[in-house]
């Protein structure tokens, strides 16, 4: 029970150094690097590695944006294995609708609510 | 050999008065008590960023016109620029006071480039008030050439903040016991093909030293003929670098040199590398340096603005960013 | 000088990147993201009928939330300032791309302005995740047809 706190904890913050190194090192915009995050995580899914981290590290693994591509390749994947080609496209965001959903809600409402500040 | 982009008024027109607006975290300047009014708030009470835009450089028209007893409809011509698309908040100020207007761009070099011709019109005859100067505001210019405000990017140790302050002079023939401009180098552009958009000092350390090297050499002045050799905003990296590129000139720099975006929040690291925006040179020159002129403590001053000629789209179809700045000649008899 | 010699110059006067003290504060700020996103997961398993693999849709929505609220009220933008890729690579970087975006484009009003452009910042990364689900999972697919892999 405590260890998958740690494994949150340390896996978490390991995907973020990636993240970091990918701003500092290689000079990628922000957009850049979680695009590229992205695809990562989506092709883990693909090699069958993302369900196993997500086992290991609990939110350390569905937190970080990598999780999106990997919840999306899932559930195309999981609908191809039942219908076969045309799942790909049907079973998209079967896994992944919250994320967006509430992105788009929570952000339409934080449009009433706030304006930006501008302070430091 | 003509020496190319050279100007040498020969009126010398005066610098009759300033008006400086600046916002709330410009209280935090170490110029903050010759700013001639601050608002609480960064719209300065207007609905958008854009309207207090407009509105802070309505306020400095106006100041800088009380200040010589006069009203708009005295003023001959209104120049001046922004870095908001299309330059609207100065459009829309310019149709609030109802001044003769010509908007300038030279980026964050438009408080010297609004200067020099203020002169030209002035020195052939045209203009009995003109007004010159420039802006930004934080929010409206951030939003357009980065991110949303609330956006949490990384900002780097080289990257600066722009200011949110206007800065206007009321430009007017030979007045006595006025800063009077003597002459003026227009800036050519240099492209040393950098690339970084949070590092922009470093962009226009070549153009400021580059512009120097030419005032220099075209008006036969040397280094210790100036009390006070003021770049714009090239913050704390750009500077360092613009000193180096002078002294790799042979140019011995000294104590005199000074940087209106390094000085301009201080010491204070949540600023970064300093201060930037059009703003940022027009205010300090029209307080800090026209303060100094006034008292006697500057005798005669080169003012070197510095500006990024770069647009998001630019950047984001992979240009380097191209850079100018542009000098002017101010002394006090 | 020429480019190259001036991109030596700015590269030595500039100050330095401090890779690794930026790659620690991600870790830590990053880490602690995941770490209270696992209390949200343990909440929603405890108190709600959630397992361990159901509990992430509505930990990640949850998360979303509490970034809303952290870029409204201006906070947000701190965070990402000292940990970097730590504030933007966990989910609610990606709320917080969304939220800043919405909120600052409501001058424009709520459908050329609000709506046009909350999507301006994460629009990319819900195109490249879609596009490389596609990708993936139509390889995988044609694998399994071909019986070179199994489910």
């Amino acid at each position: 029970m405590i260890s998958i706190f740690i494994t949150a904890f340390v896996v978490g913050g390991l995907i973020c150094v990636v993240g970091q190194l990918l701003f500092d090192v290689a000079k990628l915009t922000p957009a850049h690097t979680l695009c590229l995050l992205v695809v990562i995580g989506s092709v883990l899914d693909g090699l069958g590695l993302y369900e196993p981290l997500i086992d290991f590290a609990g939110a350390g693994a569905t937190i970080p944006i990598t999780s999106f591509g990997n919840s999306l390749t899932h559930g195309a994947m999981a609908e191809a294995e039942k219908h076969g080609l045309i799942g790909v496209l049907t079973g998209m965001f079967e896994v992944t609708s919250s994320g967006i959903s509430s992105a788009i809600i929570f952000g339409f409402i934080a449009s009433f609510l706030f304006k930006p500040k501008g302070t430091i | 050999m003509v020496a190319r982009g050279l100007l040498t008024f020969k009126t010398n027109p005066s610098i009759a008065s300033t008006g400086v607006t600046a916002g709330p975290l410009e209280k935090k300047s170490p110029f903050v008590s010759l700013f001639d009014k601050m608002y609480d708030e960064e719209q300065s009470g207007a609905g958008t960023n854009e309207q207090g835009h407009a509105k802070m450089m309505e306020d400095a028209c106006m100041i800088a016109l009380s200040k010589v007893d006069s009203v708009p409809e005295d003023a001959d011509f209104l120049l001046i620029g922004d870095l908001v698309n299309q330059m609207t908040p100065s459009n829309f100020c310019a149709a609030t006071v109802g001044i003769p207007y010509m908007g300038m761009f030279s980026a964050c070099a438009t408080s010297v480039s609004t200067l020099i011709t203020a002169a030209l019109l002035t020195d052939s005859g045209f203009s009995k008030i003109a007004i010159a100067g420039a802006g930004s505001q934080h929010n409206a210019v951030e939003r357009q050439f980065r991110y949303p405000i609330e956006y949490g990017s990384q900002k780097p140790e080289t990257s600066q903040w722009t200011v949110t302050a206007v800065g206007v002079a009321a430009v007017t023939p030979n007045k006595k016991g006025m800063p009077s401009i003597v002459c003026a180098t227009i800036g050519s552009v240099v492209d040393l093909g950098m690339t970084d958009p949070l590092n922009m000092g470093a962009a226009m350390a070549p153009a400021a030293a580059d512009t120097l090297q030419r005032h220099l050499d075209g008006h036969g002045t040397k280094i210790t003929d100036y009390d006070c050799i003021m770049t714009g905003d090239l913050g704390k990296t750009g500077f360092e670098l613009y000193k180096t590129l002078a002294s790799n000139n042979g140019i011995d720099v000294t104590e005199n040199f000074r940087d209106a975006g390094e000085e301009f929040y201080g010491e204070d690291p949540s600023f970064f590398a300093g201060a930037s925006g059009a703003g940022c040179s027009s205010t300090v020159y029209f307080s800090e340096i026209y303060a100094k002129m006034l008292q006697g403590e500057y005798k005669r001053v080169l003012l070197i603005a510095t500006g990024a000629l770069l647009s998001p789209l630019s950047f984001q179809q992979g240009d380097t960013i191209p850079c100018i700045a542009h000098a002017v000649e101010l002394t006090m008899k | 000088m020429n480019e190259k010699k001036y991109a030596a110059l700015e590269k030595e006067i500039s100050p330095k990147t401090p890779y690794l003290r930026n790659c620690i504060k991600a870790f830590l700020v990053g880490g602690t993201i995941c770490l209270i996103g696992q209390f949200v997961a343990l909440f929603y398993m405890t108190y709600f009928d959630f397992t361990e693999r159901t509990s992430s849709n509505p930990t990640v929505s949850t998360m979303i939330f509490f970034a809303m609220l952290l870029t409204g009220f201006g906070f947000y933008k701190k965070i990402g300032q000292i940990g970097g890729a730590g504030g933007s690579v966990p989910i609610t970087g990606f709320s917080n791309a969304v939220v800043s975006a919405a909120i600052e484009h409501k001058s424009e009003g709520y459908v050329l302005g609000v709506g046009g452009n909350m999507f301006k910042l994460a629009g990319s990364v819900i195109l490249f995740g879609v596009f490389s689900a596609f990708v993936v999972a139509l390889i995988k697919t044609i694998l399994v047809k071909l019986g070179v892999v199994s489910w």
